[in-house]
């Protein structure tokens, strides 16, 4: 039984990365609570687009919840705060008629917003270049039990490696920290004998870079694993610290 | 790695933390098992317990040193990571909020800062009052030493004293109730079972220390007149 809804959305405007935004409130009426939520910011794009108005940047790409790529502060909460739901798979059905919706970029110092809702993560892949791999020889895939790994540690890995890179954690941590990304890449690749080996220098390296790229200090708030579409815990974060150590012993 | 990489970095200032909070919560929880023999009327006890404590000498020196290094080291690392954190999102939200779940966000979160700068305050006055404060004599098995029961008895018959003092208590506990198992999991110290324990353990040890420091001056207030 589809129903629709007319909405109210406060939108935070930015034409470039250096001029100062704002909200803007617009209308939007007929939405289905079948659409995602980013398929109601489709619909208000094409009414501005008709009224000859700049229709409001957003990103998006797989639309099914596995890139990474989409995400927004929906009043308050990034992705909107359903359970393991990034913004492209929120439903519209979450939402009632007549609501107003506030929606917000990213918002941290290592993120800087390129574009009304668009912000530049590539902090995030700096911070993979400086260590968030195995440097080993591919080709052709290796003989499947040529190398054990224990269960457990197969199982943490593939929970680890199971984030996106969005960014959620970010928006969300009241110290803008990327300790929940940084620290699931360190866990999934520290987790396997493959990525054993440069444990200490890519802990160091990663660690280095984040800090770099001006994100805070994990304060163990666990608002991150709270938004995260992916529910990584924060015994990522205190692995990372582990291996940190580990590494600072060395 | 050097050893100013390290504790330059994010995870080193928050190890910091961790290690000196966690060796003034084990202060307090000496201190306060040691201050209840204020609630005998006997003084002799507690005085014979107090100069048992400075009879120690070096042993003592070197406690009262690492505590004093630890609580400098709190303080300024304190600070630094609060105002760095702010620094890493300069533009505010229309709107932020908690999405609960798991989320510890809260008041004791985010007072941490206040709370702890507070605390600060308050040991400094505390320290001036009894161990720089009057200092009285008695005589214990033919011997005089300090009498720092009277001490006590004396300030806490005052109610502003034993107001700001309760007051303080109760941040005290707020500030453990994040802080305790808070320093675990900066130490990298977390597990399936243990994370839960602890996080419950930082709540006992927040309300006990609490409860036991404010009980003890309301105890004098009402019955160190009698
Ligand atoms: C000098 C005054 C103090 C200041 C300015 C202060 C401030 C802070 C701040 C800002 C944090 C970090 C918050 C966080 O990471 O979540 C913190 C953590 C902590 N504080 Fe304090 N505090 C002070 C005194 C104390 C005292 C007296 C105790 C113990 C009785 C204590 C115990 C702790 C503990 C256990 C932590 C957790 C450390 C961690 O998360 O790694 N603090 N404090
Ligand atoms: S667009 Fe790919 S996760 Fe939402």
């Amino acid at each position: 039984m589809e129903k629709t809804l007319n909405l109210t959305l406060k939108i935070w405007r930015q034409k470039n990365a250096t001029s100062p935004g704002k909200i803007v409130e617009y209308k939007v009426s007929d939405i289905s609570t079948e659409m995602s939520f980013l398929e109601m910011l489709d619909v208000l794009n094409e009414d501005l687009t008709k009224k000859g108005e700049e229709p409001v940047e957003f990103d998006s790409d797989c639309r099914e919840g596995i890139c990474g790529t989409c995400g927004v502060v929906i009043n308050g909460i990034p992705h909107g705060g359903y359970k393991a739901t990034t913004v492209c798979q929120l439903h519209m059905r979450h939402f009632k008629n007549g609501e107003t919706i506030v929606i917000e970029p990213w918002r941290a110092r290592a993120f800087p917003i390129v574009k009304d809702l668009v912000v530049d993560r590539s902090a995030f892949d700096r911070i993979m270049a400086s260590g968030g791999y195995i440097s080993i020889k591919t080709g052709s895939a290796p003989d499947a039990n040529a190398i054990p790994v224990p269960k457990e540690n197969a199982d943490i890995a593939m929970d680890m490696a199971a984030c996106i890179g969005c960014g959620a954690c970010v928006a969300a941590c009241p110290n803008a920290s990327a300790s929940l990304f940084v620290g699931a890449k360190i866990s999934q690749l520290s987790l396997l004998p493959q990525g054993k080996v440069e444990a200490a220098r890519r802990a160091e390296n990663m660690v280095a870079q984040m800090d770099k790229e001006i994100f805070g200090a994990c304060t163990n708030i666990q608002e991150c694993e709270a938004v995260c579409p992916k529910e990584i815990s924060i015994s990522a974060i205190a692995r990372m610290r582990r291996e940190y150590v580990k590494a600072a012993i060395k | 790695m050097q050893f100013t990489q390290v504790f330059g970095s994010t995870i080193g200032k928050k190890l910091l933390l961790g290690v000196t909070g966690l060796s003034w919560a084990g202060f307090a929880i000496g201190h306060l098992v040691g201050n209840l023999q204020l609630l005998y009327t006997d003084p002799t006890p507690f005085n014979k317990y107090a100069h048992f404590l400075t009879s120690l000498g070096g042993l003592l020196y070197f406690v009262e040193s690492v505590l004093v290094l630890s609580l400098l080291l709190h303080f300024l690392y304190a600070i630094k990571v609060t105002l760095e954190n702010k620094k890493a999102r300069p533009d505010k939200y229309e709107v932020h909020r908690s999405a609960k779940g798991v989320s510890k966000r809260g008041f004791s979160t985010a007072s941490m800062i206040y709370t702890g700068l507070l605390l600060f305050i308050f040991l400094i006055i505390h320290i001036n009052n009894f161990k720089y404060g009057t200092f009285y004599t008695t005589m214990i098995d033919g011997k005089e030493v300090r009498d720092l029961y009277k001490t006590v008895y004396e300030y806490y018959s005052n109610p502003v004293n034993v107001f700001y003092y309760v007051a303080m208590m109760i941040l005290l506990g707020t500030h453990l109730s994040h802080g305790f198992w808070s320093a675990f999991q900066s130490l990298g110290i977390n597990g399936k079972r243990f994370t839960p324990f602890i996080y419950s353990a930082g709540t006992v040890v927040a309300v006990l220390l609490a409860v036991g420091f404010v009980f003890i001056p309301v105890y004098i207030y009402y019955m160190g007149g009698v």
